[in-house]
């Protein structure tokens, strides 16, 4: 077991070496610079943006810059471009106003999908089966802004809420019954669209899982002893189709992350995705390549730690 | 595609081809069916609009008629526009945008560059999913150094998938000159990595069976065999992918308008329509609506049509 960890951690910190050189080199091998962000400019002279190049080393071959990224960030004296700012305190901060959303989006896909996916694989060809398979396929083919531009005019018209930012503006000294009202309002939606594309995806990776268990012996042996058919679904079949959906955690993630980007802009919410979105914009190299290797880490964390649930729920993956 | 030489399966495989048993199982599939005719229809669509705005101009999608601004859909063209900017019969059967643009010409012409988006970034998908792939599963065990091709491959293609794939793709678009080719390629060249894993997958099985080892025996060249004799053996789980494809990439392409990174001016694709018309959400809503319902609609034809191609690939299911 301890063998097949160490292997398994290994592993992985190569896949982030290998990450990042892909990243480094991508995003430095792309046309368009920080020194050109604003190119009509008549106050930039040439010899300003030489400064600019000289101060951020982007006249350094590739390799050297790539060493300094990684030397910087591993000191935390990485800097923004933009402004100056060290820019692991800065991901923090906007990580942490992510979070709530990421983990609320996960909670509605893990626990909406399972029971629609089930019941739709118990009752298979029924109305319900069809009608929440179409249901899924509909929910990944509108347009994520679209979706969520319907649901925002809904909501507001239909309940009186703002849903745009983190709280109401000049509401921190309301009640705070009103507060938390007011956060859980600003909560819900956005993560809600977050979650869409998730449940949508999942539910119907769980219909076809159960399905495949479903018909296995045992499944039948199961039933054949005369046990009533909750416990042959939850108990019998069940735990079996549960074991794939461990390694869907870690790689749900890299989805989760992009779909903030969408999402946070429409609902002007000051978390990741927006952080780097106008790092973007910015051609803040630094912001950029730090918050893609972050997600990295974050995904192969989360394959690493299902790789590991996998191992002590199913011995047969030691063996191997 | 070999497993229904078994039981039952082995009375239809004398007398129907594998393609024939497919067929025959998607027409079983509603719902896939739909899909297929939806798409059909909108292939025709799409060659019409790309003849009557491009190069026998009936409908015209650039003529700007600042009298006619934000007419309702089947309005009547104003009497005080000159005869050369009419639309066809008087009437603006989709309504005219801010700029008084004839929305279902723009439609029309945004139908072929949708399509062209998804077909052009998936084929470019597949074209570097299968040489990768192919090159893993067939080349697998020559070694490189220390380490072997398949290993140098895979970790590559797990590297690709660790990164949040729509950030990627922000990011190259956002800094390379935008124009609707960078796009397809960007789109394309991000989303190779399931269908390298699945053409790897078959490969491997492929290479230890009978016909490959027959054909290797016949000393035909190694190009022949893996293009020849084991690549249309492993292209159907690829052709579901690239259905689904097509869906995903086109729901990118409006994502990235939404950002204001899709395809620019002069060309018109649903996804900008529809990014332009959020703007105007309550004073012209055709403009957000007749858009945004057009990509949900194409976008789940594909969708239908792949997951029901995949059931009916599927060998489970085949032999009920």
């Amino acid at each position: 077991m301890g063998q097949y960890l160490l292997r398994n951690l290994l592993q992985r910190l190569v896949l982030l070496v290998i990450v990042s050189f892909l990243v480094h080199a991508l995003v430095h091998l792309a046309p368009g610079e920080p020194a050109e962000v604003d190119p009509n400019n008549p106050r930039f002279k040439a010899e300003d943006v030489a400064k600019i190049r000289a101060a951020f080393h982007l006249d350094e071959p590739l390799h050297v810059q790539y060493a300094l990224w990684i030397r910087d960030l591993f000191n935390g004296e990485l800097k923004s471009f933009k402004d100056g700012q060290p820019v692991l305190p800065k991901i923090w901060e906007r990580f942490l106003n992510s979070l709530p959303l990421f983990i609320c989006a996960t909670l509605i896909i893990w626990t909406l999908s399972f029971p629609t996916g089930i019941h739709a694989a118990v009752r298979r060809g029924s109305t319900y089966d069809r009608s929440t398979t179409f249901i899924a396929y509909a929910l990944i083919s509108v347009p994520g802004f679209f979706l969520s531009y319907l649901v925002i005019l809904w909501v507001v018209n239909a309940f009186g809420v703002p849903v745009i930012g983190m709280h109401t503006f000049g509401s921190e000294h309301a009640s705070v019954w009103f507060r938390s009202m007011d956060n859980l309002w600003h909560l819900v939606v956005p993560s809600l669209m977050l979650a869409v594309a998730g449940v949508a995806i999942l539910s119907r990776y769980v219909r076809s899982q159960m399905l495949e268990v479903i018909g296995q012996d045992y499944v039948r042996t199961a039933r054949a002893k005369g046990l009533d058919a909750d416990s042959v679904i939850y108990s019998h079949a069940l735990r079996n189709a549960l074991l794939p959906f461990v390694t869907m955690f870690g790689l749900m993630l890299p989805e989760l992350i992009s779909g903030a980007v969408i999402i946070e802009q429409i609902f002007a919410w000051p978390g990741i995705g927006r952080l780097s979105f106008d790092a973007i914009l910015a051609r803040d190299y630094p912001v950029v390549l730090t918050v893609t290797l972050m997600a990295a880490v974050i995904t192969l964390a989360g394959t690493f730690l299902s790789d590991i649930l996998y191992a002590v729920v199913d011995p047969r993956i030691r063996l191997n | 595609m070999h497993a229904q030489d078994s039981s039952t399966g082995s009375l239809i495989a004398h007398t129907e081809s594998p393609w024939r048993l497919f067929w025959q199982l998607l027409q079983r599939d509603r719902l896939a069916m739909a899909g297929l005719g939806i798409l059909l229809a909108l292939a025709v669509v799409a060659l019409l609009g790309k003849a009557t705005t491009e190069w026998l101009v009936i409908f015209d999608p650039t003529t700007v008629r600042l009298v006619d601004k934000f007419r309702a859909p089947l309005s009547e063209a104003s009497a005080l526009l000159p005869d050369a900017d009419r639309p066809l019969t008087g009437v603006y059967l989709l309504g005219t945008d801010e700029l008084g643009r004839d929305v279902f010409a723009r439609m029309l012409q945004g139908s072929f560059v949708s399509m062209s988006i998804g077909f052009v970034a998936v084929g470019i998908s597949i074209a570097v999913g299968v040489v990768l792939g192919g090159i893993a599963g067939y080349y697998g065990e020559v070694r490189i150094g220390p380490v072997t091709v398949d290993t140098l491959i895979m970790r590559f293609t797990d590297a690709m998938l660790c990164i949040p794939i729509f950030f990627l793709i922000l990011v190259v678009v956002a800094l390379l000159p935008a124009s609707i080719y960078n796009i397809m390629i960007v789109i394309g060249l991000t989303r190779w990595m399931g269908i390298s894993r699945f053409v790897r997958a078959e490969f491997l099985s492929l290479r230890e069976q009978d016909f490959v080892l027959a054909a290797r025996a016949l000393g035909l060249p190694a190009y022949r065999i893996i293009f020849w004799h084991m690549m249309p053996n492993a292209m159907a789980p690829v052709l579901v992918t690239a259905t689904i494809g097509v869906a995903t990439a086109i729901l990118t392409e409006s994502a990235l308008s939404f950002l204001g990174f899709g395809v620019q001016p002069p060309f018109a694709t649903w996804g900008n329509i529809l990014a332009d018309g959020k703007n105007f959400i309550f004073d012209a809503p055709w403009l957000f609506f007749i858009p945004g319902f057009a990509i949900f609609v194409i976008v789940l034809a594909f969708n239908l049509l792949g997951e029901g191609m995949r059931e009916a690939l599927n060998p489970k299911l085949q032999r009920r």
